[in-house]
């Protein structure tokens, strides 16, 4: 079955979503990124959705319910790289995934990880840089 | 003559026919009385229309009554283009029609003439020539206003074209100045062409300035928090700018939750905050010979 890699890098784990996701694969990915969270204890999880160009609400559900369960694990979640019609779509379907934050790319997620997780930036809506 | 009381036939053609420079000069004449409008059209030009109309007229009433059937396919196009050139001409909607309601006269006195003599026959041939006419005025007055609506349609989508440039202010940094009214359709086009320069120019921050948007309803509201929350899902900041007084009034009135979103009165104010919120700082360099001038510390 295939399986979508998490990569470790330090304190963060790296996620890309590289192939078009559906309902298992991502159930999947919820079940092995909550349970290497615990494993490694990590301070940070980075999601790269450049690649996914299809989304329904199951999946914007699942990036959210993602950010909510490593908060609870006590590690942030940036979601980097949505394209356009994506967050289109989700805007239309309604799920504005008000607990995730959000970066343009890899390199502008993994500096907000960084600064979150040193503590310099208090967590909530509207301060995702530094 | 035998009268025809069928409504399918009848016999202006033939009346046409045989009284036919005589209905020309005077209905020539009953215009230039009332609506030839010597600015915007030459006589000769009129006076081929009308010799035109009145063939095609002829043909067609000799098959048929019914301005909406087939002999009378070719006076249709003719009355289309008439009105459209006319449109554009700069003529009135009153004045393309009176053009056909101005032929009545010339077209009566012509059956009286040959039908005098039997005033059923008379009265028959003037009501269905009355019924004619006013369908073939109708028809015209639909072709103008068609013209003119397509006219507007094509402006309109010109418009959507031309009024939703986004621009780069600075390295990171986008602003989008909407001007005039925001509909479902425009939003879209907006949203989409923001979201895309946001990807292209990797930009942090987007500051969308509706100084230019008279009125701010629900809708319009809406279709903002909607690219506002779009544009925070790819990872960038959105700013409203160029909230008027009364703007902030109606939105406040109509209840409108904007408490999400970063508004600022002006372009001017969003901007600096942009900087501030992309790491640049400016300030004025002290010089004796340059009294204003900005850089980068």
């Amino acid at each position: 079955m295939e399986k979508i890699p998490i990569l470790r890098m330090g304190d963060y784990l790296l996620v890309t979503i590289q192939v078009d996701m559906h309902d298992r694969l991502a159930l999947a990915l919820q079940d092995d990124l909550t349970n290497r969270i615990s494993e490694t204890g990590a301070k940070g999880v980075l999601i790269d959705i450049s690649s996914l160009e299809i989304v329904d609400s199951f999946i914007g559900r699942m990036l959210g319910n993602i950010a909510s369960m490593s908060r609870v694990l006590d590690a942030h979640t940036v979601v980097v790289g949505m394209q356009p019609a994506v967050a289109i779509t989700l805007v239309e379907l309604g799920m504005s995934l008000p607990g995730v934050r959000t970066a343009l790319n890899v390199d502008a997620g993994m500096e907000l990880l960084r600064n979150s997780v040193d503590g310099q930036e208090e967590f909530g809506y509207g301060s995702r840089f530094y | 003559m035998a009268t025809v009381p069928n409504h399918q036939t009848s016999n202006l053609g033939v009346i046409i026919a045989q009284h036919r420079d005589e209905i020309l000069t005077a209905w020539l004449r009953d215009m230039i009385g009332t609506t030839r409008r010597s600015d915007l059209m030459k006589e000769s030009e009129l006076q081929t229309q009308c010799n035109q109309f009145l063939a095609l007229l002829a043909q067609a009433t000799t098959q048929s009554m019914d301005v909406q059937s087939t002999p009378f396919e070719s006076l249709r196009d003719m009355l289309t283009e008439i009105s459209r050139s006319r449109t554009l001409q700069g003529f009135s909607a009153r004045e393309c029609a009176t053009f056909i309601f101005s032929i009545k006269r010339p077209l009566f006195s012509a059956i009286h003439e040959s039908l005098g003599k039997d005033s059923t026959a008379m009265a028959d041939e003037m009501w269905k020539t009355s019924e004619l006419i006013d369908g073939l005025g109708l028809f015209t007055t639909e072709a103008y206003l068609k013209t003119r609506e397509h006219t507007i349609k094509r402006q309109q989508e010109e418009m959507l074209e031309l009024s939703t440039p986004v621009v780069k202010l600075w390295e990171g940094i986008l602003a989008l100045p909407l001007i005039g009214t925001l509909d479902s359709a425009r939003t879209q086009v907006v949203m989409e062409s923001l979201l895309e320069a946001i990807v292209q120019t990797n930009s942090r921050v987007a500051i969308i300035d509706i100084t230019g948007v008279p009125t701010v309803d629900t809708v319009v509201a809406q279709h903002l928090l909607k690219t506002v929350t779009a544009a925070r899902l790819m990872g960038a900041d959105c700013i409203i700018s160029g909230v008027r007084p009364q703007i902030a009034q109606t939105i406040v009135h109509l209840g409108i939750n904007l408490l999400d979103v970063t508004t600022k009165a002006t372009l001017a104010d969003a901007f600096i905050l942009s900087l501030q919120k992309t790491g640049f700082k400016f300030s004025r360099v002290q010089k004796k010979e340059s009294r204003q001038g900005t850089s980068e510390e």
